[in-house]
């Protein structure tokens, strides 16, 4: 009966996507109306060939956990973050070398189009499809319970790589809504909005089953970060649409309030995707990787407490010397530096889990990638704070050293946190011993913080440079130095950098050769070895 | 009152106590007396029940370091 109602409604979404694709006004909302039309169609077909057929139930089905979406979560997690570091490297040289904007590619590949595909491919690409895997693992093994929903987690995880390509899509079509980190039109969001319900309704309903009596600090985090997404997204992007056969609308908001309201968005993606999300994986990992647990739980309920109180007001420090009140800024700024202490005191929390199993730093790879991420959070959420006070705003803002600080953060703490994560969940899912090579790991290890050095460091300079060039005024005060001087001055930087990007790259390419060895071959085992802590 | 400034009164008076009233609720009531043996009993969990979900009825938290619940 559930099929026939299934197949009433995707033959309505293919109606409905096959007018759009007709009547559309824009060539974003004609691309992404065929897309839909074609997802409609095979999944019409593939509802159709299941219907009135006897249902197949394997054993495992029924007990055991849920682990196909995670599996395919993970292969998502690398495809898309090697998609995002090679878009990346790619914008890195076209700064350093604008000839690489292509003349026969333009529109489509051009900086501006192609700068929000990074950003998106690597924070929601990569980094969802991360927290949907890990947070899907790890709520399952710490409440000792199945999935709740079923089939809902695949719904999840396919609904959001559709929003993903949507939204790659529609930048590289030109179809955008100018909010940095929340480009994707109405439509898009609209559907980003569906699936993320579903997700909050998979993951609230397995803690509500929970067989564990407490709720493990991991899921509190993981929750926070799923609850704050849902509200930032809906009020950051309340726009009417100027027609619902096309891709522009207009937002509810206008001026300052829709400047105050984009970048309380803005940052609590960094406090709530990056870094809330990214802590629940941290408090699972890393005790499970070093085989001890966490260093102090109440250190841990402090630090979730502490960090989601702050987090919500640091937003304003993105608008110092603006439209926006001083009052505002001032109170970003004095909750940006607050946030200190909540931040190294997760970090001092996830560092000393390795209390008394320092050792395992000379011997494994992947506990040296935990390390390195957490050293990276101590530094970016040190850095953070000191660059939202208005005087070094004043110097930092509009240059090289904020895409600086954001790349310590994404790709030290962020990028490292998820290897290790990837590197830890590859052998149990696919049933391995352990990855195939650990010596890659190894590599890999050093080519990302090689990477991250070069080009955390020229952004540095470049930025600070930028900065001071910027401000320089001779006797007479007048501004020594145009746009452009500081422009060409930066080119040995750029470079740099890019070739940061490089190193990056290379080392998740081995990183997809482990997994990809690992999964294809080795001897199976038939269960994940465990090390209890006792 | 115009919304705005009935909002802003009340955020940055009883809203802003009340909050901070919460939070240091929370603090004392993770150190209070006897709540040790609970949170080391909880930071065990990631080591229990790796493979399969606890058993029906079972009640995986008083089993403490029991592989597989």
């Amino acid at each position: 009966m559930l099929n026939y109602i299934k197949l009433i409604l995707l033959g309505g979404v293919i109606l409905f996507a096959a007018l759009a694709a007709n009547w559309a006004h824009d060539l974003a909302y004609q691309v992404h109306a065929l897309l839909i039309l074609l997802v409609g169609i095979v999944m019409f077909v593939l509802v159709l060939r299941g219907t009135d057929e006897p249902v197949m139930v394997t054993a495992d089905d029924a007990s055991g956990y849920i682990d196909g979406p995670i599996r395919y979560g993970i292969i998502a997690t690398a495809f898309w973050g090697i998609v995002g570091f090679l878009v990346g490297t790619f914008i890195a040289f076209q700064l350093a070398f604008p000839a690489l904007n292509f003349d026969w590619a333009q529109p489509f590949a051009n900086f501006g189009r192609l700068r929000p595909l990074h950003t998106s491919a690597v924070i929601f690409a990569f980094g969802g499809n991360a927290l949907i895997a890990t947070s899907f693992y790890v709520v399952q093994r710490t409440s000792a319970q199945r999935l709740w929903g079923g089939n809902l987690a695949w719904f999840v995880f396919w609904g959001y790589n559709l929003f993903i390509v949507l939204a790659a899509t529609g930048y590289l079509l030109g179809s955008t809504q100018s909010k940095e980190y929340a480009e994707p039109e109405w439509y898009v969001d609209i559907w980003l909005t569906v699936v993320w319900v579903a997700y909050l309704a998979v993951f609230m309903g397995t803690i509500l089953t929970r067989k564990e009596r407490h709720i493990y600090v991991a899921n509190w985090f993981f929750l926070s970060f799923i609850v704050t997404v849902a509200m930032l997204h809906i009020v950051n992007n309340l726009s009417i649409p100027v027609s619902i056969w096309g891709s522009k609308s207009v937002q509810v908001f206008a001026g300052v309030q829709d400047a105050m309201t984009q970048w309380w968005y803005g940052h609590n993606a960094v406090g709530f995707f990056l870094t809330a999300g990214f802590l629940g994986m941290m408090y699972y990992f890393v005790p499970k990787q070093a085989g001890r647990p966490v260093y102090s739980y109440k250190l841990s309920i402090i630090h979730f407490w502490a960090l989601i109180f702050l987090y919500i007001w640091a937003g304003p420090h993105h608008l110092h010397y603006t439209a926006l009140p001083d009052w505002a800024g001032t109170l970003g700024m004095v909750f940006s530096i607050v946030l200190w202490m909540p931040s190294w005191g997760g970090m001092i929390n996830g560092l000393m889990t390795l209390q008394g199993a320092w050792d395992k730093l000379r011997t494994d790879p992947i506990i040296r990638l935990m390390v390195a991420s957490l050293a990276f959070y101590g530094m970016s959420t040190f850095e953070g704070p000191m660059m939202s006070i208005r005087a070094v705003n004043s110097l930092s803002h509009y240059t090289d050293w904020t895409i600086g600080h954001v790349h310590s953060g994404a790709l030290g703490w962020n990028g490292m946190i998820t290897f290790a994560a990837i590197y830890f969940l590859t052998p149990k899912l696919w049933g391995r011993e352990k990855m195939y090579s650990i010596s890659a790991i190894n590599t890999h290890f050093w080519l990302a913080t090689i990477g991250i050095v070069l080009y955390a460091s020229s952004m540095w300079v470049s930025g600070i440079m930028e900065g001071l060039m910027w401000r320089e005024v001779d006797a007479q005060g007048f501004l020594v130095n145009s746009f452009a001087d500081t422009v060409s001055a930066k080119y040995p930087m750029y470079v740099v950098r890019g070739l940061g990007g490089v190193f990056y790259l290379a080392g998740g390419l081995i990183m997809v050769w482990n997994m990809w060895m690992t999964i294809r071959g080795g001897a199976s085992v038939k269960a994940p070895v465990g090390v209890p802590a006792e | 009152m115009d919304t705005y400034s009935f909002l802003r009164q009340l955020a940055d008076s009883w809203v802003l106590l009340l909050m901070f009233l919460f939070f240091i609720g929370v603090i004392i009531w993770a150190f209070r007396p006897g709540s040790r043996r609970m949170h080391d009993d909880i930071s065990q969990t990631p080591f229990r029940n790796e493979d399969r979900p606890a058993e029906d009825g079972s009640d995986a938290a008083n089993k403490k370091g029991q592989k597989n619940g």
